[in-house]
Order: C-alpha cells, then structure tokens, then sequence
C-alpha cells in the first residue's frame, strides 16, 4: 500500500518536474532579487524567507518592502493586498473543476496559487495514469520551494552574484506568452474570443489608466465583455461543436 | 530602516497574508465542490482563463516604453517574435522560453546596454 502511493507520488514528480523548470529560473531570480532587496533595505535574512513562504504573491511582496518603510498602516496594507491579489479570484473560478476531488491537497493547492502554478496546472496535458492531485501538488510545491529557495539564497549571498543576470526576468513573460499561445492554438472553435477580449480589454486599461493601475480596471472590462458576450459565446460554442460532430461522423 | 515595532511590522505582513489567503480561497467558499455551481460562474471558469492569458501578457510588458530614450520596444518585440515563431514552429513551450530568453538577455546586456 505504501510502495504504491510513493510510486503514484513519483510518476506525477516525473510528469510534473519538467514542467516547472521554467519557473524554476524565473522563481529563483526574481525570488533573489526579492531577497536582496529586502536584506538591504535593513531587514533580518529571515524576513525575506519567512514572507516568501507565508505571503508567496511576488508582486505583493515587493510592494511589502516600501510598506514596511513608511508609517503603520496596516488597513492600508490589507488594502493594497487585497487589490493585488484580486486576480486570484479569477484563477480560482478557472480552476474550481480542476482541484475538484484532490482531497488533503486542495488546501495546499488554493493556498499557494501563483500566477505561474496557476498557469502550469491549468494549461497542462496531464498524460494518462497520472494521479491529477499528486500532479497539481508537486507542481504548486516545487514553484513554491524555488521562489523561498531565491529568496534565502537572495537574502544569504547579498550582491555577490557575479554572473550578468540582466534580462533573465524575461523568462516570465516568455512564460506566459508561450502559454497564451498554446491556448490560441487549442481554441480554433471558439474563434479566439476570450484570448482577444483579454489583450485588448488589458491594453485598453494600460492606455486609460497607465501601468500601476490598470489591472483592476482591466479585469472588470474583461468580466463585463464576457458578461455580454456570454449568449453570443455559448450559440458560436454550440454551433461549432454541432459542425464538428457532422464532421466526424462524416470521417467514420 | 523601518520605523515600526516588531510587533506592527508582524500586523502589517499579517494583513498581506490575510487579504491574500482570502482573494485565493474565496472562489472555493462561495461554491464549495459539493454544490451545484450556477450556470454563469461555470461559464467563466472555462472562458475566463484565456482572456487571463492575455491579460497576464500585457502586465508582463506593461512597463515596455516605446518612446525615445528608451529601447523603442526592441528587445521585448524581438524576443517575442522568437518564441512565437519557435512556438508555431515546434510546438515546445521549451524550446520557446529559452530560445526568446536568451535572445533577449544578450540584446539587453549587448546592443541595449
């Protein structure tokens, strides 16, 4: 019983790990710039460490050093997190089906939802044989142990880095423009509607609103799109999915 | 340095954990897996995703400047080109990171600098 779950345990590491190696290179760097930042603003080597296992939202631990520079505000903080982590919600109404079912791990799979693990795991073919909890959970550990493990090694070794490591933060946005496109490619009968109205919804508010606060904007444009395009949507979906079925059974 | 306590500081970073353990379990609270879940809300868990996607893109280059005195874009266009073109090509997510990474980190640390 227990060689079986460990086996289980081990075909969805070797499944998930390849996965994560891009996040791997990004986590680490941009968790060491996070640890950097934080030692030599004036804090302890554990106060890098400690938030990136607790907090582990990048963005909002950035903005945490220059909250813990100014004065006390701690609603203010609470604020400000809330509006960062705001896209969570999206994420989350994405993945309720998939982390249906995944027992003792769903906890730990909500709780360290990233941007990355989150986009891993949703665009992700997982092969057949392959239990779909343990999959999830390696992925969403894995991120998580590179970005503390860049932050340690960030808080630990200061500036010592010699290695010319500008540019490698590109890897996220590579990222996520290769996940993009996967989608792109998979959603012929759906003609792109949901990739269009988020890149356009997105630059529409970037123009409007400018860089640091067009993503709360630019989500309620993308959640109203949809809202209104929604009967549209579904008659196009229904219609290309009766085509598709003609099609097949054509073949056969 | 900061000019908190200890002890604020601890509040502060608290209510970062607080807010985001929130916007990550509210989903979940609101239609727990043992409900049906309305018709709309699973209409946008399969359509909100791609729009995501897109979104996450332009926050990833959101800072790009495309004006004078900057880089006109360059290095992010090319790049991107790279993986797309890589990606329609070989249809490895791999081969596209490393490929539009690469390029991108010898045009920022070369012609860029």
């Amino acid at each position: 019983m227990h060689t079986k779950k460990t086996q289980t345990a081990a075909s969805a590491f070797r499944a998930a790990f390849p996965l994560t190696l891009p996040v791997m290179a990004g986590y680490l760097f941009l968790g060491m710039t996070y640890g950097i930042l934080m030692v030599t603003s004036g804090f302890p080597v554990y106060y890098p460490i400690l938030t990136a296992v607790v907090v582990y939202t990048g963005s909002m631990e950035f903005l945490l050093v220059s909250i813990l520079l100014s004065p006390y505000h701690p609603m203010a903080c609470f604020l400000t997190a809330l509006m960062v982590g705001a896209r969570h919600l999206f994420y989350g109404i994405s993945m309720l089906d998939r982390y249906k079912g995944t027992g003792w791990k769903k906890f730990y799979l909500i709780y360290t939802t990233s941007d990355e693990t989150f986009a891993v795991n949703y665009s992700a073919a997982i092969p057949e044989g392959i239990d779909r909890g343990w999959f999830y959970f390696q992925v969403s550990l894995l991120d998580q142990l590179y970005w503390v493990a860049g932050a340690a090694l960030g808080a630990l070794s200061g500036s010592q880095i010699t290695f010319n490591t500008r540019g490698l933060d590109f890897v996220m946005t590579a990222m996520f423009v290769t996940i993009f496109l996967n989608q792109w490619v998979r959603d012929r009968e759906r003609g792109y509607a949901s990739e269009l109205i988020g890149v356009l919804g997105a630059l529409l508010c970037l123009l409007m609103f400018g860089p640091d606060r067009f993503m709360i904007p630019a989500m309620g444009v993308i959640l109203a799109a949809l809202t209104i395009l929604r009967p549209w949507l579904l008659k196009r979906e229904k219609m290309a999915d009766i085509h598709y079925k003609e099609e097949k059974c054509q073949n056969e | 340095m900061s000019e908190m306590t200890e002890l604020q500081q601890a509040v502060t970073v608290g209510a970062a954990v607080f807010a985001t353990i929130l916007t990550r379990f509210l989903p979940y609270i609101l239609f727990p897996a043992g409900k049906e879940t309305p018709a709309f809300v699973r209409y946008l868990g399969s359509y909100l995703a791609p729009a995501v996607f897109g979104l996450l893109v332009i926050y990833c280059l959101r800072n790009v400047s495309f004006s004078s005195g900057g880089t006109f874009g360059i290095p992010e266009t090319a790049a991107l080109a790279v993986v797309t073109v890589t990606f329609l090509w070989k249809r490895s997510m791999l081969i596209s990171m490393a490929s539009g990474t690469i390029l991108y980190m010898v045009l920022v640390q070369t012609v860029f600098s």
